[in-house]
């Protein structure tokens, strides 16, 4: 059985119990008074189908899929707007990208959506040497759709490079090794250990 | 022995040959001026900034934040953390609000860091270089040391998001924070009070994997800037630094604007008018030239 049809199953429908269980700060959800304050605050706001309030009322519905599914919460731009002005203090911020962990861990992602992409690479690219290679991370990003449009990408954006390399604050020397933690093998043991105990707690609610 | 001594959390894009070593360098050349000693938390590592969730569950990027804590308290004993990234500074506080209230999380984490020997105590103060500035040194300290006040020199202070939500600086006002204008007068400058895009996101990573939504709002930030007189914008922030400066040719292509705006760091502002040459400031890191405050620092 999936991790998601055993979550479905485990929690019979109630999608709020399994958000408060599962998600980041989730038992937060029901404090919610819909004052509206946060769907305003938000600065892509126009281009989040279900703003932080409706979401946690949907929540609350148990429009189970309609928000995992969403692509809403990987509109958060992480400014805490929200969370300085919630009146009843929600950690909204931190829902937000709970649930943006969680849909991608029962693979209810849509597909495509860059910045669920991008926050994927970013960790990969992070946890390679314990500390952000900046070059490799923009040539992902271009050459994220393949060769050839990665290319075609590339040559756009070619100027800003050589702008960045001529002040100093991007580095070829980065592609070959680069900066990175000493200890790199001593971080990846202990990422992966706090990723098993992490893993162990919430696969344990899908059974 | 310095006046102020700190365990020091440079972050990614301070190294060398990345985004923000420009940051790093003026930093440095600050703290010489004002007799701050920072020590660098050994053999540090990433925070995941506010993007690493993704890939990240919540006890894996914490843990990220819980190792540089237990390393600055085993190396650096007894010093404050300081940041000068606003995400090393949010992620790494952020982390240690949590351990502080959910044991269970704490316990965890040091679970993991058992794997290499490492334990965190959670006692260490979490703090961000304009912190320091202001709480520590004060403004009249700062304005005391001013050898080539900054006259005439407009500046639009661009506080950004995270050097001012959740946590703030010197308890002030999240919508309309002063500090940086306080600053900039302090320095002899001109703040520009009504340079309203002020505490408006630029989209921060977003502006990596959602590019025209974020330069809309960039667009905004740089044209505010213009209508309000500014000769420069001034920022905590390395990557509202980057977002804000270095589109800018895409920006042009894509609306018409002619902008060609500066931004620069506060520390780079503070290293100038201290008396400090253009490479000193590392003006020379500039995308687009700040050629006023150069003029300023040639004098
Ligand atoms: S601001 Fe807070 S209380 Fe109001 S709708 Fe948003 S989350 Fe709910
Ligand atoms: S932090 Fe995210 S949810 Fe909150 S206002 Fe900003 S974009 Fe919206």
């Amino acid at each position: 059985m999936s991790t998601n049809t055993g979550m479905v199953e485990k929690y019979r429908n109630n999608f709020l119990k399994e958000v408060e269980a599962n998600v980041e700060e989730g038992e937060w959800v029901k404090m919610c008074m819909q004052c509206g304050v946060c769907a305003g605050s938000c600065p892509l706001g126009s281009h989040w189908a279900h703003p932080p309030q409706e979401i946690f009322m949907m929540i609350r519905a148990g429009k189970r899929d309609e928000v995992l599914t969403s692509d809403s919460m990987w509109m958060c731009t992480s400014c805490y707007n929200c969370i300085v002005r919630c009146p009843r203090e929600l950690p909204i911020t931190h829902i937000m990208h709970g649930l943006a962990n969680y849909a991608k861990r029962l693979g209810l992602t849509p597909k495509s959506q860059p910045t669920a992409w991008f926050s994927q690479v970013f960790w990969d690219n992070m946890m390679k040497k314990g500390r952000v290679n900046e070059l490799k991370l923009g040539l992902s990003l271009y050459f994220k759709d393949g060769l050839v449009s990665g290319i075609k990408e590339s040559i756009k954006h070619q100027k800003l490079g050589m702008n960045m390399m001529k002040a100093k604050r991007m580095s070829i020397a980065e592609l070959f090794g680069g900066h990175g933690v000493k200890d790199i093998s001593d971080l990846q043991k202990i990422i992966k250990k706090a990723e098993e105990i992490e893993n162990a707690r919430i696969e344990s609610y899908g059974k | 022995m310095a006046k102020y001594e700190y365990s020091y959390y440079p972050g990614c894009s301070s190294q060398k040959g990345a985004s923000s070593s420009n940051l790093s360098r003026s930093v440095e050349t600050m703290c010489e001026e004002l007799d701050v000693k920072l020590n660098v938390i050994p053999d540090w590592n990433c925070c995941s900034a506010s993007i690493g969730y993704g890939g990240g569950g919540v006890l894996p990027r914490m843990t990220l934040s819980a190792r540089n804590i237990a390393l600055s308290e085993k190396h650096n004993v007894g010093q404050d953390i300081v940041a000068t990234c606003a995400a090393c500074w949010l992620a790494t506080k952020e982390a240690q609000e949590r351990f502080d209230h959910d044991g269970d999380l704490m316990a965890d984490t040091n679970k993991a860091l058992a794997e290499a020997g490492l334990k965190l105590e959670n006692k260490t103060k979490i703090r961000h270089m304009v912190e320091v500035l202001i709480e520590d040194i004060g403004y009249e300290q700062i304005g005391s040391g001013v050898k080539r006040p900054l006259e005439g020199l407009k500046v639009a202070g661009y506080v950004g998001c995270q050097t001012n939500r959740p946590f703030g600086i010197d308890g002030e006002s999240f919508e309309n924070p002063m500090y940086l204008d306080k600053l900039v007068d302090t320095l002899g400058g001109e703040s520009i009070k009504t340079y309203e895009k002020k505490v408006q996101c630029c989209g921060g990573a977003l502006a990596f994997s959602e590019p025209v939504k974020s330069q809309e709002m960039i667009h905004g930030i740089i044209e505010s800037a213009y209508d309000n007189g500014a000769d420069v914008i001034a920022t905590p922030c390395p990557l509202c630094q980057a977002n804000v400066e270095i589109y800018q040719d895409e920006i042009n292509a894509k609306y018409g604007s002619k902008f060609n705006m500066p931004v620069v760091y506060y520390s780079q502002l503070i290293d100038v008018a201290y008396g400090r040459n253009a490479k000193d400031a590392s003006l020379d890191g500039q995308i687009i030239k700040a050629k006023k405050l150069e003029d300023i620092a040639g004098k």
